[in-house]
């Protein structure tokens, strides 16, 4: 069996699924619940100074049958006093001495930093987190992603916090800013042992159509909320991959946003996560999720001859280029599997309307289509639009004897450099009279 | 002992013809038309007789706009909720659902249809008004889906319609021959009500058009005429015993369930003669009003019969069992049914014959014979210049004109026999024949 057994920063857990700092993780009875189903850590729901909460605080987006592809928030921080927490963390860690329990921080002043603390580490915390993310109400009143989006702010509260600490900090960030590296960079300045990320993004995901009051509703108003759920985890991989490969990153990565499943939490570990962080999955199925997760992820590992976490992490950042790197010379045509084909003509229309006008329909009745290889770019459309599986696959089409990229275009003075400059990609394509289009359904 | 019990008041009726489309939530609506595909050129509207454009009116059903969707559906078919619960849909829209290459089930396209056309028809939402009068008359005989149909469509281009019925009720067949597990006789009128609201066309009931006197009347009175009077009763099968009591014909024993239920007469051991959609329903129907035994009768083998598949499994579902190769040659009794003699049949080519010396007899109380409804030419003899086909369904052009020019015809009594979305189909292009001949003539 591969061993899950994971190290954050000196932060260890029996594998690397916690629970992000988020409603899950609000009490004792909670935490004890995730690690009693098999959760190895869980980051505390952000103490500091209690707050009051709205009634009405989550919207949903739902695409088609599917509930909350994306939720976003607008509870704060804990609104429950520091002793109740401190107590209920001690007590968790007196029942699951080896599981991670670190506590998330949020306060203004150095006093209180120094003071919070000290508190949750005599609590037993084994780790702290400092919420720079929250991008909703507490970043109102100047903390949260307002630290997130001043890496000197960043930096000199990270510094505060080190002055006293002595269990492992870790960072989080919001990605409510231009370049995440940027705050990434400042927390390792400020002495952070770890960063985590993301956090939710600003967003306001729907509005009522009879009343004009975005979601969720207070009594009649709204402001915007924290995005997170399955949608957002392109953009949190991203964010892990830039981090990761920024080269002045000597801190570990926390993986969040958008995992649900094991595969989403070994995306997020190749791409340089250490461990991961899961929050809206909980709270759309329950702690039970994890036995998937833990499975998923021991059969992955099996399989692939993988038999620790340090094997996987950052294992596809190798393979991630800037765009000028990639090799021009590539070529993949779509194939058509006519054995699979559901006649759907999906594909038709998303090539002929949304790309390069390269499939074809019979003209004898027949509905299954045809791909016209001259006219395709290879783009992929067709194969992501197919409901099939494996039904219409990319197949390439070059020798793979030529390596040629834009760098080395701009280099061999073979790269386009006016407007009408007929060394275009395009050049040569095959477009259809504009008129022609207006005899078609 | 027999599935059913033979229901002795309303609730037990409608527990033994429960709804086999019944009404989706809107949950089950919205995550059913989740699953559309939108496939270009849909195979499901080229499958469809009268074209409705299904993928957008399950997108519109998929984004709230319901009643949107209802009005993509019913202009293009003012049988809407009907067809969604009558039509074959197995056969039509949903056979060619391409999630069927896929072995994945269909989208349920009936059933969201008639969710969409439930909503406006409960709310009362009307979704059109009449055009401007243009001062023309039509007369249309028959209230069925073909006559109201073209009813409708002459009342959007602006012309008085006066619709007559022979019988009490609208809706031809679906009030008086469609099974009522597919659509209950309320669901019907409903339709026919909510229509003639909307398009406020006349009706005019218990009022038979008969004798050449009556028919001149209504040429002097109208412009054109459309005919939209379906089938006739039963046909004779031309065999001994065929007047005796408890032979009926199926036509009229289904109208006889759908009218008066608890006083219709069913057998203890049924035999429904024939092979074809109404010889299924009137079996099936007989075993859910409690006959303890049904059998269906076909004179060809079982992979000849002209019923749809589900048809027949319905009917096996509630306990029917098949007699194939087998042709009635006399129904056996002295004043009530005792029996049938068959005969034997085998399938030489193309022709049936009947095996020599291997008739034998079936007993049974009850003989319901669905061999199909007999046209009605004595009532087209009574108007001048009809021209019939040579199996008695009327002679049209394509616009649906008969061969006097004043008259146009669809449904049932020029396609044969077929589904109300044919009939709806048919009587629309009849009313854009009916305008094109009159807008001509002016």
């Amino acid at each position: 069996m591969p061993n899950l057994a994971s190290n954050l920063a000196g932060i260890k857990s029996p594998n690397p699924f916690w629970l992000a700092s988020a409603p899950p993780t609000n009490s004792g009875y909670q935490v004890m619940k995730a690690f009693d189903a098999g959760w190895g850590g869980a980051v505390w729901k952000t103490l500091g100074v209690p707050i009051i909460n709205t009634s009405s605080r989550y919207g949903s987006v739902n695409y088609k049958s599917n509930r909350m592809i994306g939720l976003n928030n607008i509870e704060l921080i804990t609104d429950r006093p520091l002793k109740d927490n401190l107590r209920e963390i001690e007590e968790v860690k007196k029942y699951f001495p080896n599981h991670a329990v670190i506590a998330s921080l949020m306060v203004e002043t150095r006093e209180e930093w120094h003071q919070i603390i000290k508190d949750c580490e005599n609590a037993g915390a084994d780790g702290l987190e400092l919420n720079f993310g929250c991008p909703h109400g507490m970043c109102e009143r100047g903390m949260g992603s307002a630290v997130g989006q001043e890496p000197s702010v960043l930096e000199t509260i990270t510094g505060w916090v080190k002055e006293v600490a002595t269990v492992p900090v870790i960072v989080k960030l919001t990605p409510n800013i231009t370049d995440i590296t940027e705050p990434a960079l400042a927390a390792v300045k400020g002495g952070a042992d770890a960063i985590s990320l993301i956090n939710t993004i600003q967003s306001i995901v729907g509005v009522d159509l009879d009343n004009f009051v975005p979601f969720p509703n207070v009594d009649g108003k709204s402001t915007n909320g924290g995005y997170c759920g399955p949608a957002v985890k392109p953009i949190a991989l991203n964010m892990v991959k830039n981090c990761a490969l920024e080269p002045g990153m000597t801190i570990p990565i926390s993986g969040i946003g958008g995992i649900e499943t094991w595969r989403d939490a070994v995306e997020h570990i190749v791409l340089g996560a250490t461990n991961v962080q899961v929050c809206t999955a909980v709270m759309h199925y329950g702690f039970g999720i994890v036995r998937e997760m833990i499975t998923g992820l021991e059969d992955y590992m099996v399989s692939k001859g993988f038999e620790t976490m340090d094997q996987l992490i950052g294992r596809a950042l190798n393979q991630v280029k800037t765009w000028e790197n990639l090799n021009l010379k590539y070529k993949v045509v779509a194939d058509i599997n006519t054995e699979k084909c559901i006649e759907c003509q999906l594909c038709y229309t998303a090539c002929e309307d949304g790309a390069h006008q390269a499939i074809g329909l019979p003209e004898n009745g027949k509905r299954i289509p045809y791909i016209i290889e001259e006219n395709c770019v290879g783009c992929n459309l067709c194969s992501l639009v197919c409901p099939v599986e494996e039904c219409i696959t990319m197949v390439r089409k070059d020798d793979a004897s030529k390596h040629e990229t834009w760098k080395d275009y701009l280099n061999n003075d073979k790269a386009p450099t006016s407007f009408n400059d007929d060394r275009a990609g395009g050049v040569g394509h095959w477009i259809p009279d504009p008129k022609s289009a207006l005899k078609k359904k | 002992m027999s599935e059913f019990t033979r229901p002795k008041n309303a609730e037990e009726l409608g527990n033994n013809f429960k709804q086999i489309k019944p009404l989706m939530n809107a949950t089950m609506a919205y995550y059913e038309s989740s699953r559309c595909l939108f496939c270009y050129d849909a195979p499901c509207v080229q499958a469809c007789p009268t074209a409705i454009d299904i993928p957008l009116f399950i997108r519109q059903i998929n984004t709230g706009n319901v009643k949107g969707a209802a009005k993509t559906i019913y202009d293009s078919n003012y049988f809407a909720n009907t067809c969604g619960k009558v039509c074959p849909t197995e056969v039509l829209c949903e056979g060619a659902c391409v999630y069927n290459h896929q072995d994945v089930k269909p989208i349920e396209i009936g059933r969201l249809q008639s969710y969409a056309s439930t909503y406006v028809l409960t709310k009362d939402e009307p979704l059109y008004q009449p055009g401007q009068g243009n001062g023309k008359k039509v007369a249309i005989i028959g209230a069925g889906p073909a006559g109201i149909s073209a009813a409708c469509d002459l009342r959007l281009s602006g012309y008085d319609v006066d619709v007559y019925e022979a019988k009490s009720h609208p809706s031809g067949l679906v009030i008086y021959g469609v099974a009522p597990y597919k659509i209950t006789n309320q669901e019907a009128l409903d339709e026919v009500e909510y229509l003639q609201k909307q398009f406020n066309f006349n009706i005019f009931y218990n009022s038979p058009i008969s004798g050449e006197a009556e028919f001149k009347k209504l040429e002097a009175n109208y412009q054109a005429i459309f005919i939209g009077i379906g089938l006739g009763n039963t046909s004779a099968l031309r065999i001994g015993g065929e007047d005796l009591l408890h032979c009926a014909g199926a036509t009229e024993f289904i109208e006889r369930i759908k009218i008066d239920p608890f006083n219709t007469h069913i057998g203890d051991k049924v035999v429904v003669i024939g092979g074809g959609n109404t010889a299924m329903d009137a079996a099936s129907e007989a075993a859910r009003m409690g006959a303890p035994e049904v059998y269906l009768a076909y004179r060809r083998a079982k992979d000849q019969k002209g019923a749809y598949e589900f048809e027949y499994d319905l009917a096996k579902a509630v306990g029917v069992k098949g007699l194939f190769n087998v042709s009635p040659v006399q129904i056996l009794g002295k004043d009530k049914v005792t029996g049938i003699r068959f005969i034997r049949t085998k399938q030489e080519g193309n022709k049936l014959i009947p095996i020599e010396g291997s008739e034998f007899d079936f007993l049974c109380d009850m003989v319901i014979k669905a061999t199909g409804q007999s046209k009605l030419k004595d009532f087209l003899n009574q108007i001048g210049g009809i021209d019939l086909n040579l199996n008695g369904t009327i002679k049209v052009n394509d616009q649906f004109q008969t061969t006097n020019p004043k008259y146009f015809a669809s449904g049932d009594a020029v396609n044969g026999g077929k589904e109300v979305v044919n009939a709806v189909a048919e009587a629309k292009i009849a009313a854009k024949g009916i305008h094109e001949f009159l807008s001509a003539q002016a």
